[in-house]
């Protein structure tokens, strides 16, 4: 066995400063795709049957913006009864009430099992079915009538269609985020005393929605278009609103693109918002970086100085 | 619910508080497999008991009966004179709601193996959480509080820190402040030291060695013997179920009796 004299400190070596290895494919690779880029790019914009002119004649168009404000707020709106439903459908889903967790399970069944189009229509018609609601007890008195055909607008069918059926979607990832957490915390926060509804609001949760967040900003995205189906009950959404000036115009592909640049602008900032809330809920765990300071401590790295 | 064997003077659901634990012929089984064959222990109030024994003896199960963390099949259970879990009515034993059962954990602190922390709040607020969330006390308050608890843990300086940031000895020691938090009168421990690098398991003996000098009612699950014969009051070598041999440390560790507990120490030892 040999002792190393720790009483002396060794000299300092100097820092390794090798010659990083190059890579000559990523360059070549990154100047094809960046040359078809351009070219691409190039093409698209001086091919006049884009009708670029056009485009820019409706960007700012004021039933444009009014569709994209109708698009948000049933975003919103039927997002918020998602996860709302989502967060109950799926706290009752794992109660240890067999009746409760029943009622959850075919909640999802019939809304996850059948199309959201239909599920619109048919929250459009239902006056036809129901032709006015009674608020009151079950076989019993009744205190308000309200006319079914002025309680379920357009607007009100498209916020039920879509968010009754997201809650289903919701449901089951939040159901995924909850059984993720570790048996052990809930163990931890029963032997500390707390209750089964303080256990899950103040440590399960919090936990879950690191699982629960991605998907979650995924469905949102997925909702902001799917919000286009309201279409199909004359509700002018974005989608709505450039139909109804490429029916009267027929310049359908200008308009489309209208639309979908719209929806382009809106999803975007959508992911932005995404990686601030992951990064919130994260904490505790993983640091993430965002791409611009990953990029500069790539180049405080390159340039020899320490990140 | 059936009970192996009503106790005589269990009628009146309440014992002197002579123990702080009193376990009569305890039975646990999941499903077909039992887990507890019918364990007798008593625990003074200040006294540390060190449980030992081989992986599936029941140590781990008996000590969350304790807390209710699962629910006996048969036998009594009382901690500070109340039956655990259960009510009694007469000669029957009434399911008590999940509100009282919180209510009766909250006198008995418990430290995991595995520490258990609450990773999205830092250590203080990990302290915290339950004075706050259960006792219902003022935030200024439980925040003093918490901070001396911290300290005499050794860990003023990590009051911010999250879990994620602290070594497992770090962890378990803001884990045994968590549980003090709540000034319990009995504290468990699960093998707090297994989960643990070979030199951190000394910082969080030392903290339970202080906690025992404290005169806190103690029952360790540990394979820690050099523990168990330093600080423990009584040692029980639990195997198969059942208690096997118990006594003072000293005599068990330097001189046990059965062929089982010999062949265990000489494993360990």
């Amino acid at each position: 066995m040999t002792l190393t004299d720790e009483n002396v400190p060794r000299e300092r070596p100097t820092e390794i400063r090798a010659v990083p290895v190059r890579h000559y494919g990523r360059w070549v690779a990154a100047a094809l795709i960046l040359y078809i880029a351009i070219w691409a790019v190039y093409s698209v914009a001086n091919n006049e049957r884009f009708g670029w002119d056009t485009i820019n004649a409706w960007f700012w168009d004021g039933a444009i913006l009014d569709g994209i404000v109708t698009t948000l707020e049933l975003t919103v709106i039927a997002m918020l009864m998602g996860v709302v439903g989502g967060v109950l459908l799926a706290v009752m889903r794992l109660s240890p009430n067999p009746l409760i967790s029943g009622v959850a399970w075919l909640y999802v069944w019939v809304f996850r099992g059948t199309p959201v189009l239909v599920q619109i229509i048919l929250w459009f018609y239902v006056k036809a079915l129901i032709p006015t609601f009674s608020l009151g007890i079950p076989f019993g008195p009744t205190f308000v009538h309200f006319n079914a055909n002025d309680l379920i607008t357009a607007f009100v069918a498209g916020c039920l269609g879509l968010g009754l059926n997201e809650a289903a979607y919701m449901s089951e990832i939040v159901r995924a985020g909850i059984l993720s957490v570790d048996p052990g915390q809930s163990e931890a926060a029963t032997a500390l005393g707390m209750s089964r509804a303080k256990i899950m609001r103040r440590v399960v949760l919090p936990q879950a929605m690191r699982v629960i967040i991605p998907p979650t900003g995924n469905e949102t995205i997925s909702m902001l278009k799917t919000s286009s189906l309201v279409s199909v009950i004359a509700l002018s959404d974005l989608l709505y609103s450039v139909q109804i000036v490429y029916n009267r115009t027929y310049q359908t592909i200008p308009m489309l693109l209208v639309a979908s640049i719209w929806y382009l602008v809106m999803t975007s900032i959508l992911t932005v918002g995404q990686f601030y809330l992951e990064r919130y809920f994260g904490r505790g765990t993983a640091q993430r970086q965002t791409m611009l300071e990953r990029f500069v401590a790539n180049l405080r790295v390159r340039s020899g100085r320490r990140p | 619910m059936a009970l192996s064997k009503p106790s005589p003077e269990a009628g009146a659901g309440a014992e002197p508080p002579e123990f702080m634990v009193r376990a009569e012929n305890v039975h646990k089984s999941f499903g077909r497999l039992e887990v507890l064959k019918g364990i007798d222990l008593e625990v003074r109030p200040g006294e540390v008991m060190v449980v030992v024994g081989p992986s599936g003896s029941g140590k781990s199960t008996f000590l969350r009966c304790i807390n209710h963390l699962e629910k006996i099949n048969g036998g009594r259970l009382w901690v500070n004179g109340h039956l655990v879990g259960y009510r009694q009515k007469g000669d029957r034993l009434h399911e008590m709601r999940d509100r009282e059962v919180a209510a009766q954990r909250r006198d008995i602190g418990m430290v995991f193996q595995r520490f258990n922390l609450f990773p999205h709040m830092t250590a203080l607020g990990n302290v915290m959480e339950a004075p706050v969330q259960v006792k219902g006390l003022p935030r200024a308050q439980v925040r003093k509080q918490a901070v001396q608890l911290l300290e005499r843990v050794g860990l003023a300086d990590k009051t911010d820190s999250y879990p994620s940031q602290l070594s497992g000895g770090q962890q378990q020691r803001v884990a045994i402040a968590r549980a003090l938090a709540m000034e319990p009168a009995l504290m468990l421990f699960d093998e707090p030291t297994s989960a643990l690098d070979p030199e951190l398991v000394g910082e969080v003996l030392e903290v339970m060695k202080q906690l025992a000098v404290d005169g806190m009612t103690m029952i360790v699950v540990t394979h820690e013997i050099g523990f168990a014969r330093e600080v423990g009051d009584s040692l029980v070598f639990m195997d198969g179920g059942v208690v096997v041999e118990k006594g003072r440390p000293r005599d068990i560790i330097d001189n046990p009796q059965h062929p089982r507990t010999q062949d265990f120490l000489s494993k360990v030892l």
